[in-house]
């Protein structure tokens, strides 16, 4: 699905990742942790090809990352749903709208999406505000929209960053169990979280691996969380 | 497209993901039709000024006068013998002196349509027709002076010369108003279209985050730009084409701009004035989406 083979990413003189290696099979679900400027956002951008590896080889869906044109990145993050914490919404347009984009982009016909997409939208729980615009939306709703957003398009690879930062503990629930059921669907789930307690809800009723990121390298995290 | 309060573009459809850019959309649909209206005016001097120099050129170029000043009992004499000298020239296609009527209307402009001609010592006039290979003016006025005392060869050529010359940099003045115009077209749009990008920096990265390709992407800016350049030419277009309509015609007294317009199907040129732009607008968009998108990955 995703592989790193000794990864490097510096800002300017200050090194962030070092000779970072991990892959990520098919189905898995893994959440990415550390303290605020560890890298967790820094390594997702990696993975969704927002920047491109300084040194090393990212290999993502069996593709060379170093070798793909704009076209081909393009093409392959209509198979990657990616979750902001600020969920990065086109705020003149309805939630509806938002969360069709990806597939209008991709050139859909709306009519074979509206079913699929009416489902996403009941599916978390924002059937009463599709007509609603971003900015009238609670943390909580924005989140949820957001992630709706990330499946349309049935991704084979969710990346979400923090997507519980900004909503309180029953919405953060319900949002792991979204994303827990797109995992239960054979879905790969990558979740950056500096919330434990989140990471040991998910453990109890997933297989989760947790990685930490330290000293600019991942590691396994063990029974500490 | 309803149903369940639930709302979705049409298939493909760019033009809803760029926001409304309000003021910067009325300032592009004004410039496209401020720039088409000038436009207009340069089309219609170009015209113009094609039509004088031809004008001029079919008039001047081949014909040549013969003036006879000389006391009023010699001049019918001078003028024959004028007359047999040209019949011999080579070059010469036709001569004839003009008649007092011809000469009366030649001065008109000056004296007023009742002039005596008859009791004037006016000079007697010998219009001269070339053939295309023309003559030899310098022989010719050699000839005439050893013969004809009374007798002035005038070619043209000291009208001529410079009148072309005027032509010539008038529809020069032309050319290059119409690149001007074009120029800041291209300019006005590009400076509307960057600022739009650069409002919209962030529509755009949510948009390549989501798969859109560059040329998706592009086409929402390009789409909306030229169709308000369109807009805003056609309007300018048609608004120009009636104000020269409106114009002066040049047989009326005291037209200044006599002349200045559109003849035949010269009136079709306009028209593609607000195609012209638009590809300006195309073209100037496209380029300034595309190196915008080079800066978001």
């Amino acid at each position: 699905m995703i592989e790193l083979s000794e990864v490097s990413y510096s800002y300017g003189d200050r090194p962030l990742l070092t000779d970072l290696s991990l892959k990520l099979a098919p189905g898995s679900f893994h959440f990415l942790t550390g303290p605020s400027g560890s890298g967790k956002t820094t390594f997702l951008k990696l993975c969704y090809l927002e920047l491109a590896a300084q040194r090393g080889r990212i290999e993502i869906f069996g593709q060379d990352a170093a070798e793909l044109n704009r076209d081909s990145v393009a093409k392959l993050r209509q198979r990657i749903g990616i979750v902001h914490q600020d969920c990065q919404f086109l705020d003149h347009l309805p939630v509806a709208e938002n969360i069709a984009l990806p597939t209008t982009v991709a050139g859909r016909s709306p009519e074979s999406e509206r079913e699929n997409i009416t489902d996403l939208i009941s599916w978390v729980g924002l059937t009463e505000r599709a007509t609603a615009r971003p900015p009238e939306l609670s943390g909580g709703e924005r989140q949820r929209a957001a992630l709706a957003r990330a499946v349309v398009m049935s991704p084979d690879l969710i990346l979400a960053d923090e997507p519980t930062g900004n909503v309180d503990w029953e919405m953060s629930t319900r949002l792991l169990q979204l994303l827990i059921q797109l995992n239960k669907l054979g879905k790969t789930v990558l979740v950056a979280t500096h919330d434990l307690a989140l990471i040991r809800q998910a453990k109890a009723q997933v297989q989760a691996r947790v990685l930490r990121l330290r000293g600019g390298t991942v590691q396994l995290a063990g029974t500490d969380l | 497209m309803k149903e369940k309060g639930l709302t979705l573009p049409a298939k493909g459809d760019p033009n809803r993901i760029v926001p409304p850019t309000g003021i910067t959309a009325l300032l592009t649909v004004f410039v496209a039709g401020a720039m088409a209206y000038l436009c207009v005016f340069a089309l219609a001097l170009l015209f113009s000024t094609d039509r004088l120099a031809d004008r001029w050129a079919d008039e001047l170029a081949r014909t040549a006068t013969v003036r006879i000043s000389a006391p009023p009992e010699q001049i019918p004499a001078q003028t024959a013998a004028a007359l047999t000298i040209l019949e011999q020239t080579p070059g010469v296609a036709d001569a004839r002196a003009l008649s007092d009527d011809e000469q009366r209307v030649l001065l008109t402009p000056w004296f007023g349509p009742d002039l005596p001609v008859e009791t004037l010592p006016l000079p007697r006039l010998i219009e001269i027709i070339e053939t295309p290979d023309g003559f030899d003016a310098e022989g010719l006025r050699l000839r005439l002076r050893a013969e004809v005392p009374g007798a002035v060869l005038d070619d043209h050529t000291r009208w001529r010369r410079p009148l072309i010359e005027a032509a010539e940099r008038l529809r020069f003045l032309g050319w290059l108003s119409v690149a001007l115009i074009g120029g800041s077209l291209a300019a006005m749009v590009t400076l509307a279209a960057s600022a739009a990008l650069s409002a919209n920096a962030r529509v755009i990265s949510v948009l390549r985050l989501i798969g859109a390709r560059d040329s998706y992407v592009a086409r929402a800016f390009t789409r909306r730009f030229t169709l308000r350049t369109l807009a805003g030419a056609g309007v300018g277009t048609i608004a120009g084409m009636v104000s020269v309509a409106l114009l002066p015609a040049s047989d009326t007294p005291g037209a200044f701009l006599s002349g200045l317009g559109f003849a035949g199907g010269e009136w079709l040129a306009p028209l593609l004035i607000p195609l012209v732009a638009g590809a300006v607008a195309f073209g100037a968009t496209r380029l300034a989406a595309m190196r915008r998108l080079r800066e978001t990955r």
